[in-house]
C-alpha cells in the first residue's frame, strides 16, 4: 500500500473543485483513457483578466493524481497568471507534504495541465492530438520529438523535468514522467538526456569495431540480437529468430506478437539500424516468413 | 474498522483449527523430524500424516509430495529441474498470462540461450491450445501452465494441456496454486508429471509450499545439502508449517463442495448485481471457466487505485490489475494479453471470496462499490463525457 501523506489522503476522499466551469477563460488538458491518468483544467479570471478567481477540475487517476489536481486547483486561486506559471511540479507536491517517488508524474501532471492552459489562453498555439502510436501522448501540447512511444513523451519535456526535479537516473524520471516505463525501449535515450542536461558526457558509448572476421561479425550480430534486440521486444510480446547470415545480409523471422504485427516492417529497419551501429555498416536486415 | 476480506487469491486467512494443529509444533514439540531420539521421532510422524494429507488432497501418493518454502520455489525447482533432466532440449513453453513466479524464470531463461515460447490466450483468457499443439516439438524440455489464473480466475485445460506436452516427451509442470482446494484434482488419473501449491493460499501460513513430483519422473534437485525430503529438496522441514498444511488440505478436501455451491453462490451474486448496477462495466474472462472464488471486473472511465482505496476507506479489501497499485505505469500481463479496451484496462478489481465469506459482507459491496465507481466517473472527464452521453 502506498504512503500516502494525510494531505494526499484528504485531498484524494474529499477532492476541492471538481467539475467545469462553462464560461472559463482557459482550459488545460493533459492524458489520456490509455496512459492511465488524465486531467483537465478549467480556469476562470476576473474581469480585468489578471488573478485567477476560480478554478475546477476533472481527472481520470489513482488517488495521488485525484489529490494533485485537487491541490492545484486551491493553489492558483487568487494568483495571477504570470504567478500562477511558477508553480513548479515540486510545489505541488509540498502542499500535499510529498508524494511517493513512483507518484510524482501525477504532479508533473498537474503542472503541465497549468501551463497547458495558460498557452492556450495566452494564443499559443496548440499542437493537435497525433494519433501515431498505441497511447496518445500524454502531453499534446509539448514541443521537441518523441522519446517515449508508449506514453508520446518529448525530449524537450523530459530535459525541463530533469533539470527542474533534478533528476540523476533513468528511474527516477520514470517516476516523475511516465517516460520509459512501458516497453523500456527509450531507456538509453533518457539516459543521454540527464547525461546532457547535468552537463556530463553520456557513458562511453560501445562502438563499430574497425575490423572484423567473418566468425566474430557473427557472433557479434547473435549477440546484439539476444542482449539488445529481443529483450525489448518481449516487452511487447514479440520475439524474433535469427535464421542466416550471408554476408551483409541477415536474416531473421519475427515470432508471436511481431509476426503479422503492421508495423514489422519498422521493427526489422530498428534492428538493421542497431546492428548497423554496434556491428558493421553494411548490414541489411531481411525479413523471412518462415 | 472490521475488515471485509475479498482479496483470498493474494492470500487466505490461517483457519483456527489449522492454527491449533500447529501451535505445539513451536515451544513444545520443537524437535528436528530427522533426529534419532524419541523427541524428533514424534515429530517426524506428524510431519508424515502432513504428508499423507497433501497427498489425498491430490490423489497422490505421499512419495510424491514434496515440501518447499513457497509456490514460486516449487515453479522454480520444476523449471529448473527439468532443464538439467534434458541437458539436450533447449526450448521451454509457458503461457503470456503466468505468475511471475514462472513467468519471470523463463523469460530469464531466453536470455541464457534456450527458446521459450508464450503461449497466447484470447479475450477471454482461454489458452490458444492450437498454438499450443504447433509449439511443443521434439526440442521441447517442459511445458509449465498455470491451472487457474489468479488476476481472473479463468482455468486452463491442464489435462489436455499435457496430453499434447507428452506425446512428444517433454515434461508438464503446472502451477495450481490457485486451483488446489478450489477445484477436483486427482493426480492419480493424470498425465501431470509436477505441480506446485502454496499453503497460503488455502488458509494455512504462509512460508510452506509443495512440489508434486509424479512417481519415475526424473528429478534433479533445486536445493541440496541434507537428505530431507528424500534428498529432493534439502533443508531443516518447516515442521510446524508441513503439519499445518496437512490439516488444511485435510479441510480443503471436506469444503470442496461448498466452495463449489455456497462460496459461487455469493461470488455469482456479487458478480450479477454489480454488472447489474454499474454500466459499462465487463467480467474479465467471463465467458471462460473459471474458478468458484474469483471474479475481475472491469470499469470504464476510471483507475483502479482510486477504487481501492475508497473500497479501503470502508473496510472493503480487494485488488487491482490496474497500473498504479504496483507501481508500474502499465495495466498487468494478463490484461494486456487478454487484449482488454484501453478505456476499461486501468479500472479492473478482483474480488476473490473464501469459505469464510459470508452473505453480509457480499451485500455491503453491492452496496457501495456501485456509488465509488458513480463518484469517480463523475469526477473523471472521460466518465463526464460518458454521462452526459447517456443523459
Amino acid at each position: 500500500m502506498w504512503d500516502y501523506t494525510p494531505t494526499v489522503k484528504d485531498h484524494f476522499l474529499n477532492p476541492r473543485n471538481v467539475g467545469d466551469i462553462p464560461d472559463a477563460d482557459a482550459i488545460g488538458e493533459v492524458g489520456s483513457l490509455a496512459c492511465g491518468d488524465a486531467l483537465k483544467l478549467y480556469l476562470k479570471l476576473d474581469n480585468n483578466k489578471e488573478k485567477i478567481v476560480d478554478a475546477k477540475f476533472q481527472t481520470f487517476g489513482c488517488a495521488s493524481a485525484i489529490a494533485s489536481s485537487s491541490a492545484l486547483t486551491e493553489m492558483v486561486k487568487g494568483k495571477t497568471l504570470d504567478e500562477a506559471l511558477a508553480i513548479s511540479n515540486q510545489d505541488i507536491a509540498e502542499f500535499l507534504g510529498g508524494l511517493p517517488e513512483e507518484k510524482m508524474h501525477c504532479s508533473v501532471m498537474g503542472q503541465e495541465a497549468l501551463e497547458a492552459a495558460i498557452a492556450k489562453y495566452r494564443g499559443h498555439e496548440v499542437k493537435p492530438h497525433g494519433h501515431d502510436h498505441d497511447h496518445g501522448p500524454a502531453y499534446p501540447d509539448q514541443e521537441g520529438s518523441i522519446v517515449c512511444k508508449c506514453f508520446g513523451i518529448t525530449d524537450v519535456f523530459l530535459k525541463k523535468v530533469i533539470e527542474t526535479n533534478r533528476l540523476t537516473t533513468a528511474e527516477q524520471v520514470t517516476h516523475f514522467t511516465k517516460a520509459g516505463g512501458g516497453c523500456g525501449g527509450c531507456i538509453p535515450k533518457i539516459n543521454e538526456l540527464i547525461a546532457e542536461v547535468m552537463g556530463k558526457q553520456p557513458e562511453e558509448p560501445r562502438k563499430r569495431p574497425e575490423k572484423l572476421s567473418n566468425l566474430k561479425k557473427m557472433q557479434m550480430i547473435q549477440e546484439v540480437l539476444e542482449k539488445d534486440i529481443r529483450p525489448l521486444l518481449w516487452a511487447d510480446g514479440g520475439d524474433l529468430e535469427l535464421i542466416d547470415i550471408d554476408g551483409p545480409k541477415v536474416q531473421v523471422a519475427f515470432r508471436k506478437a511481431c509476426a503479422g504485427c503492421a508495423s514489422s516492417g519498422y521493427t526489422s529497419r530498428v534492428v538493421e539500424q542497431k546492428l548497423r551501429d554496434l556491428v558493421a555498416e553494411d548490414i541489411v536486415v531481411e525479413e523471412v516468413a518462415s | 474498522m472490521k475488515e471485509i476480506y475479498l482479496d483470498n487469491n493474494a492470500t487466505t486467512k490461517v483457519d483456527e483449527a489449522v492454527f491449533e494443529e500447529m501451535r505445539p509444533y513451536f515451544c513444545e514439540l520443537y524437535g528436528n523430524p530427522s533426529s534419532m531420539h524419541f523427541f524428533g521421532g514424534q515429530v517426524q510422524r506428524k510431519v508424515d500424516e502432513g504428508r499423507s494429507r497433501v497427498a489425498a488432497l491430490l490423489g497422490a501418493s505421499p512419495d510424491e509430495i514434496i515440501f518447499t518454502a513457497c509456490g514460486t520455489e516449487s515453479d522454480n525447482a520444476a523449471i529448473r529441474s527439468a532443464l538439467e533432466v534434458f541437458p539436450e532440449r533447449r526450448h521451454v513453453i509457458t503461457s503470456r498470462v503466468e505468475h511471475p513466479a514462472v513467468l519471470t524464470q523463463c523469460r530469464n531463461l531466453s536470455q541464457k540461450g534456450y527458446r521459450v515460447s508464450e503461449i497466447g490466450v484470447d479475450g477471454e483468457g482461454r489458452l490458444d491450445m492450437e498454438e499450443l499443439k504447433a509449439t511443443v516439438d521434439e526440442d521441447t524440455a517442459i511445458v509449465s501452465l498455470m491451472w487457474a489464473n489468479n488476476e481472473t480466475g479463468v482455468i486452463f485445460p491442464v489435462e489436455e494441456a499435457a496430453a499434447i506436452t507428452k506425446a512428444k516427451g517433454a515434461l508438464f509442470h503446472t502451477d495450481a496454486v490457485q486451483a488446489v482446494g478450489k477445484v477436483p484434482i486427482d493426480m492419480a488419473t493424470s498425465n501431470i508429471d509436477m505441480l506446485s501449491l502454496s499453503g497460503h493460499k488455502l488458509h494455512a501460513p504462509k512460508g510452506i509450499g509443495v512440489l508434486y513430483l509424479r512417481r519415475g519422473t526424473p528429478f534433479r534437485p533445486f536445493l541440496v545439502g541434507g537428505h530431507q525430503e528424500k534428498s529432493r529438496r534439502a533443508g531443516t522441514e518447516n515442521a510446524a508449517a508441513i503439519i499445518a498444511l496437512g490439516k488444511a488440505c485435510e479441510l480443503a478436501g471436506q469444503h470442496m463442495k461448498l466452495e463449489n455451491t455456497q462460496v459461487k453462490a455469493l461470488r455469482d451474486r456479487l458478480q450479477d448485481e454489480l454488472m447489474a448496477h454499474i454500466p459499462n462495466a465487463r467480467i474479465n474472462g467471463g465467458a471462460a471457466e473459471r474458478l468458484p472464488n474469483t471474479t475481475s471486473i472491469a470499469y470504464e472511465f476510471v483507475e483502479g487505485e482510486a477504487i481501492l482505496l475508497l473500497l479501503s476507506e470502508l473496510g472493503v479489501c480487494a485488488s487491482s490489475g490496474s497500473a498504479c497499485t504496483s507501481g508500474s505505469l502499465e495495466p498487468s500481463h494478463v490484461l494486456r494479453a487478454m487484449g482488454v479496451p484501453f478505456t476499461c484496462a486501468h479500472g479492473s478489481i478482483r474480488f476473490s471470496l473464501s469459505r469464510f465469506t459470508t452473505p453480509e459482507e457480499i451485500e455491503t459491496v453491492i452496496r457501495e462499490l456501485p456509488p465509488i465507481i458513480a463518484r469517480l466517473r463523475q469526477m473523471s472527464p472521460f466518465g463526464r463525457e460518458f454521462i452526459k452521453g447517456q443523459g
